[in-house]
C-alpha cells in the first residue's frame, strides 16, 4: 500500500450542552504520495475537522475522536502518545490555515515564529536556524528577508503572512501538508499566487497535500482526487476530472450549478434550496434528503453507504443503489 | 422618513418584549444552573434572613446589661458567647448584620444611582456636560479614598452627629468614593454602544434621541449595571467595616460588624476572647465572599463579552 | 508621541492643582489642630503658636503659602515632630517599600503560574478551587485577616512576631538584623500577598482563558511545540502584555504604604506615620502624604499608558 495517510472510519464528536454533536462521522479517506486531496463542502460539514482530528489537535475534554483509525505513514496517529504526536506536528504533517492575519502570534517575531520549529524538530543551532529561515522566507518569494525576519506579523499583508505560515510549513520539510482554506481570507489575486507556491513545493518535494475547501475554483486548480463532505459525512469522492464532468451526488451537481462560469451570464445563479440540518437534530436518513430534487422514500429513512459509481468515483446516493423497494 | 422609523419599531416592540423576556428567562437558567453562584446566592440570602429574622427568636435582643455573665466563652446558652456588659454576642452579630448589610447595600444604591447617570449622560451627551463629569470624576480618582474617608469621618466625630444618623452619612460617604469609577465604566459602555451597528441603524431609521436612549442604549447597560451593583454590596460592606474598625464609621452602641472587630483592639479581648471579634469577621468574610461568587455567576450569564 | 505627552501632562498638572486645593481645604476643615489638642499649653502660647504657624490666616492664604512652598520643594515641617516632611517622609517610605516591593513579586508571580494552570484546565475541579480561592482572597476584611494570623500565627504558635519591624530593644546588626526583619516582615508581607492574589490571579487567569482560544495558539501546537512551551512563551506573553497597564497601577501602593496593614502590624512606614499624625492632626504631613498618593497615582496612570503603548507592537501612539 502506498498510501501516506490512510483514515479508517474516522468520527469525531463534540459534547455539547444540548448534545452529542457527530461532527466527523464516519469517514475513509486516503492520501498516496505526491497526491493533492482536496475535501469539499460548507462551512460545518466536518471538513476542518478531519484535519484536526488529524494532527491530534482536537480540543478536549468537549471534543473528541470516538472512533476509527488515522494511519500515516505507518502508525496509527489515534495511538500516539502526546510526545509522539508532537514530534509528527510541524515536522511530518504541517498545517496552514484560513487566517493568516491571526494564526500568527501578534507578539513575537516573524523570524522567531519561523525558527521555532527548526529548532525543536531539526535540533538546528539559533545561528543555522536562521540562516535557514531567512533562506525560507527568500523561498516563500518575500524580498528583504532579513527586515522581514524582525518584523511583527501586523507589520505585514495577509498574503505576505500566508507566505509566513507556508515558510513555517514546508520548513521541516513535512511529508503532508494540510492546508485549511489557505486562500479564503485572500485577495483574488493573492490567491492564485499562494496556490502557485503550494503547488511548486509539492512538485519540488514530492509532499502530499490534503487541501480543504469550499472553492470548486481552487479544487479545478489543485485536486488530484476530491471528496465532497456534508454534514459530517462523505457523500462523494472521486478522480478530478471525472468528478467535474460526471457529479453523481445531487449535492455534487448542485454545488457545480451553483458556481458561476465566466461567458455564460445566466438569469440568475442556481442555489440549493434549504438549509444544513441541524447537526443536533440527525436522523437515520441521507441527511440531503430535504434538499434534494430527487428525494424518495427511502431517502428519509436510511442512510445510503458509499458505493462505486464509476471507474474512479463513488457516491452515497439512494439514486444509485440496487433498487430497494418502500412501498 | 421617521414615520417609517416609527412602524418599523412599533411593529417590533411586541416581539421585542417577548424577546426580551425569553433572554431574562435564559439567563435566569444559565445562573440555576452554576452551581457555585447559586450556592452564593442562598448563602446570601440566609445571611439577611437570619439578619434581619434572626434576632426575634433570640432571648437576648434586648440587649440588656448583665453584669454577672460578662465575657463567657460560648456556651450552651450563649452559643458565641457574651461580651464585657453580658450581652449575647451571637444576638449582636446578627444585629450588627442588619446594620452593615443595610449600610452596604444602600451605598451600593446610592453609588451605582449617581455613577450610572452621571455616566449614561456623559457618555451620552457627550461634549461639555461629558468634559464637567469626568474631569470631576478624574479628580476624586486621584484622591486616595481612604484618607478621604478618614477626614469625613473625623467631620462627623466634631459635629457631633448622633449614631442614629452616623449610619446614613458613612452610606453617602462610602457612595461619594464609589460613584466615580462607576461613571467612567458606564460612559465607556455608553459611547463603545453608541458607535455600534445597531445605533446607527437606530440613527439612519430617524428615531429620537429619547427613543434611542431609553429603548436601544438603556436597555443594553442595564445587565452590566446589575453585575457591578451586585459586585459594589461586598466592596462597601467592607469599606464600612474598615471605617467602623478604626472608629470612623457607624459608633457604638449602634454594633456593625466593624465596630464589633475594634474589641480586638484592647490587648485581653484579643488574646483572650476571640469569640468577641472573630464571629463578626467571618461575617463580613461570609457574606462578602457569597456575594461576590453570585455577582461573578451574574456576570457570565448577563455580560455577553464575558460568555464563553 | 511627544504632543500626546505633553498634552496629558499638562492635564496631570491640571488635575494635581485641583486635587491639592481640594485636599487642603479639606484638611483645614478639619475639626480641631495641632495645637488645641495639646493639654499642656495655655491660651497665650496656644495663640502665639497658631500666629507663627499661620494657622490663623485665612485658608486661601495659607494654601497658597503652602502651593509656594511645595513649588519650591519645601512641603514644611511636621508639626509633632519639628521635622521638615520630606525627611520624614524619606525615613519611613522605604520600610513601606520593603513591604509592597517584596509582597507586589510574590502576589504576581504565584498569581500568574496559578492562572496559567487554572486558565489551562478551565472547568477541571483544580481550577473550580482556584475560584473559589480567588473569591476568598478578594472578599477577606484586611485588618481581620491580620488580626486573625496575628491571633493564631503569632499570639498562639509563636511562630512569629505579632508586629513591629524589630523586637523591642534589640539591637542586632548584620545578619542578625537581617534575619529579624525578614522574620517581622513575613506576616504582614502574606497578609498583603493574600489580598492582592484574588483580583490579579482572576486577571490572569481570564486573560489566558481568552488567549488560549486564539488561532495563533493553535498554529503553535500545529508547528509541534510542547504544552509548556505554547503556554508559558506563546500564550503567557499576550496574556503578560495587557498586565503591563497594571504596573503603572501598582505605583502607589508601592511607595505609598498600607495604611491598615501598617497600622494592625505596627510596622514603621508611612502609612503608619500618617495613622499617627491623623490622631494629632498633624496637617502638613497629612497633606503631604495625601498629595503623595495622588502624584504616584497620576504618574502610575500616565506610565501604564505609556507602556502599554510602548509594549505592544500593534499599538501606535496618535
Amino acid at each position: 500500500m502506498n498510501d501516506l495517510l490512510n483514515i479508517e472510519h474516522l468520527s469525531t464528536h463534540f459534547k455539547t450542552e444540548e448534545g452529542t454533536i457527530k461532527a466527523v462521522d464516519d469517514i475513509s479517506l486516503h492520501v498516496r504520495k505526491g497526491e493533492t486531496v482536496c475535501i469539499v463542502g460548507e462551512s460545518g460539514c466536518g471538513k476542518s475537522i478531519t484535519a484536526m482530528s488529524i494532527m491530534g489537535l482536537i480540543e478536549g475534554p468537549a471534543g473528541k475522536v470516538a472512533g476509527g483509525s488515522i494511519h500515516f505513514d505507518g502508525r496509527d496517529l489515534t495511538k500516539l502518545n502526546r510526545h509522539e504526536l508532537r514530534h509528527l506536528r510541524g515536522n511530518e504533517i504541517a498545517m496552514i490555515f484560513q487566517e493568516p492575519m491571526s494564526s500568527l502570534n501578534p507578539v513575537i517575531t516573524i523570524g522567531e515564529q519561523i525558527v521555532e520549529p527548526l529548532r525543536v524538530h531539526l535540533n538546528l543551532s539559533r545561528r543555522d536556524a536562521h540562516t535557514r529561515a531567512i533562506e525560507l522566507i527568500e523561498q516563500v518569494g518575500i524580498s528583504r528577508p532579513e527586515q522581514i525576519f524582525r518584523s511583527y506579523p501586523h507589520e505585514l499583508s495577509g498574503g505576505m503572512l500566508q507566505r509566513i505560515m507556508i515558510a513555517i510549513a514546508i520548513s521541516c520539510n513535512p511529508k503532508l501538508l494540510i492546508a485549511d482554506e489557505p486562500t479564503t481570507a485572500l485577495d483574488v489575486t493573492i490567491q492564485a499566487q499562494i496556490l502557485d507556491l503550494l503547488r511548486r513545493f509539492k512538485e519540488d518535494s514530492d509532499m502530499s497535500i490534503l487541501l480543504i475547501t469550499h472553492d470548486l475554483g481552487v479544487v479545478a486548480e489543485m485536486a488530484d482526487y476530491v471528496i465532497v463532505m456534508y454534514s459530517g459525512k462523505i457523500v462523494e469522492e472521486g478522480e478530478v476530472t471525472q468528478l467535474f464532468a460526471n457529479p453523481k451526488h445531487p449535492y455534487t451537481q448542485g454545488l457545480l450549478r451553483s458556481k458561476p462560469v465566466i461567458n455564460q451570464r445566466q438569469d440568475e445563479l442556481y442555489s440549493i434550496p434549504g438549509q444544513v440540518p441541524n447537526p443536533l437534530e440527525l436522523q437515520p436518513s441521507c441527511y440531503f434528503h430535504d434538499r434534494c430534487e430527487h428525494c424518495m422514500a427511502v431517502c428519509r429513512m436510511e442512510e445510503p453507504n458509499l458505493k462505486k459509481v464509476g471507474e474512479q468515483q463513488k457516491a452515497a446516493c439512494w439514486l444509485y443503489e440496487e433498487a430497494k423497494v418502500y412501498a | 422618513m421617521s414615520s417609517i422609523g416609527r412602524e418599523i419599531t412599533a411593529g417590533g416592540s411586541a416581539r421585542q418584549e417577548r424577546a426580551k423576556s425569553s433572554i431574562w428567562r435564559q439567563s435566569m437558567q444559565r445562573l440555576l444552573r452554576n452551581k457555585l453562584a447559586v450556592i452564593g446566592l442562598v448563602v446570601v440570602v440566609i445571611m439577611f434572613l437570619a439578619c434581619f429574622i434572626g434576632p426575634v427568636f433570640s432571648p437576648y435582643a434586648s440587649n440588656k446589661i448583665h453584669m454577672n455573665i460578662m465575657n463567657r466563652p460560648p456556651n450552651m446558652r450563649h452559643w458565641l458567647g457574651t461580651d464585657g456588659l453580658g450581652r449575647d454576642v451571637l444576638t449582636r452579630v446578627l444585629q450588627a448584620g442588619r446594620i452593615s448589610l443595610t449600610v452596604g447595600l444602600a451605598s451600593m444604591v446610592l453609588s451605582v444611582l449617581i455613577g450610572s447617570l452621571l455616566g449614561v449622560i456623559a457618555g451620552y451627551f457627550k461634549g461639555i456636560v461629558d468634559q464637567v463629569v469626568m474631569r470631576i470624576a478624574d479628580l476624586l480618582l486621584t484622591i486616595p479614598g481612604l484618607p478621604l474617608l478618614f477626614i469625613f469621618g473625623a467631620l462627623l466625630s466634631e459635629w457631633k452627629v448622633p449614631t442614629e444618623y452616623r449610619m446614613y452619612i458613612v452610606m453617602v460617604m462610602l457612595s461619594l468614593i464609589g460613584w466615580p469609577s462607576l461613571a467612567r465604566l458606564v460612559r465607556g459602555q455608553m459611547l463603545s454602544l453608541r458607535e455600534r451597528e445597531f445605533m446607527q441603524a437606530a440613527t439612519v431609521l430617524g428615531l429620537s434621541a429619547k427613543r434611542k436612549l431609553f429603548h436601544h442604549l438603556l436597555p443594553n447597560i442595564v445587565p452590566l449595571l446589575i453585575v457591578i451593583a451586585t459586585l459594589n454590596i461586598g466592596g462597601s460592606i467592607l469599606m464600612e467595616s474598615v471605617l467602623s474598625f478604626f472608629g470612623l464609621g457607624v459608633m457604638p452602641p449602634t454594633a456593625t460588624w466593624g465596630n464589633m472587630i475594634d474589641a480586638a483592639n484592647n490587648m485581653l479581648d484579643f488574646q483572650n476572647r476571640p469569640w468577641l471579634w472573630i464571629p463578626p469577621g467571618l461575617s463580613i468574610f461570609i457574606t462578602v465572599i457569597a456575594i461576590n461568587i453570585f455577582g461573578d455567576g451574574l456576570r457570565d450569564v448577563l455580560d455577553p463579552k464575558k460568555k464563553k | 508621541m511627544s504632543t500626546y505627552i505633553s498634552k496629558r501632562l499638562i492635564y496631570m498638572l491640571v488635575i494635581l492643582l485641583a486635587a491639592s486645593f481640594l485636599v487642603f481645604s479639606l484638611y483645614a476643615l478639619t475639626p480641631g489642630d495641632f495645637i488645641s489638642g495639646n493639654m499642656k499649653l495655655s491660651p497665650e502660647r496656644k495663640a502665639e503658636l497658631r500666629e507663627i504657624y499661620g494657622l490663623n490666616k485665612p485658608l486661601l492664604e495659607r494654601y497658597l503659602i503652602w502651593m509656594k512652598n511645595a513649588l519650591h520643594g519645601n512641603f514644611g515641617y511636621s508639626l509633632s515632630q519639628q521635622t521638615p516632611v520630606l525627611t520624614l517622609f524619606n525615613q519611613y517610605i522605604w520600610n513601606s517599600f520593603l513591604l509592597a516591593v517584596v509582597s507586589t513579586f510574590l502576589t504576581w508571580v504565584i498569581a500568574v503560574i496559578i492562572g496559567v494552570i487554572a486558565a489551562y484546565k478551565q472547568y477541571s475541579w483544580f481550577d473550580t478551587l482556584v475560584m473559589i480561592g480567588i473569591f476568598a482572597a478578594m472578599s477577606l476584611p484586611s485588618f481581620f485577616i491580620g488580626l486573625f494570623l496575628i491571633k493564631t500565627l503569632a499570639v498562639d504558635l509563636h511562630w512569629l512576631p505579632p508586629g513591629g519591624m524589630l523586637t523591642t530593644g534589640s539591637s542586632s546588626t548584620g545578619l542578625a538584623y537581617v534575619k529579624e526583619v525578614i522574620q517581622h516582615m513575613t506576616l504582614p508581607v502574606i497578609v498583603m500577598t493574600l489580598l492582592g492574589l484574588g483580583s490579579l490571579t482572576r486577571y490572569f487567569r481570564s486573560n489566558m482563558i481568552d488567549v488560549i482560544k486564539q488561532d495563533y495558539i493553535r498554529t503553535a501546537r500545529a508547528k509541534g511545540l510542547s504544552e509548556r512551551k505554547v503556554l508559558f512563551t506563546h500564550a503567557l506573553r499576550n496574556a503578560l502584555l495587557p498586565a503591563i497597564t497594571l504596573v503603572g497601577f501598582e505605583l502607589p501602593a508601592l511607595f505609598g504604604g498600607s495604611l491598615i496593614i501598617e497600622k494592625i502590624f505596627n510596622w514603621p512606614g508611612i502609612g503608619q506615620l500618617y495613622m499617627q499624625s491623623f490622631g494629632l492632626r498633624d496637617y502638613p504631613l497629612l497633606v503631604g502624604f495625601t498629595m503623595l498618593i495622588a502624584v504616584l497615582t497620576v504618574i502610575g496612570t500616565l506610565l501604564s499608558d505609556i507602556l502599554y503603548h510602548v509594549a505592544d507592537p500593534r499599538v501606535k501612539l496618535q
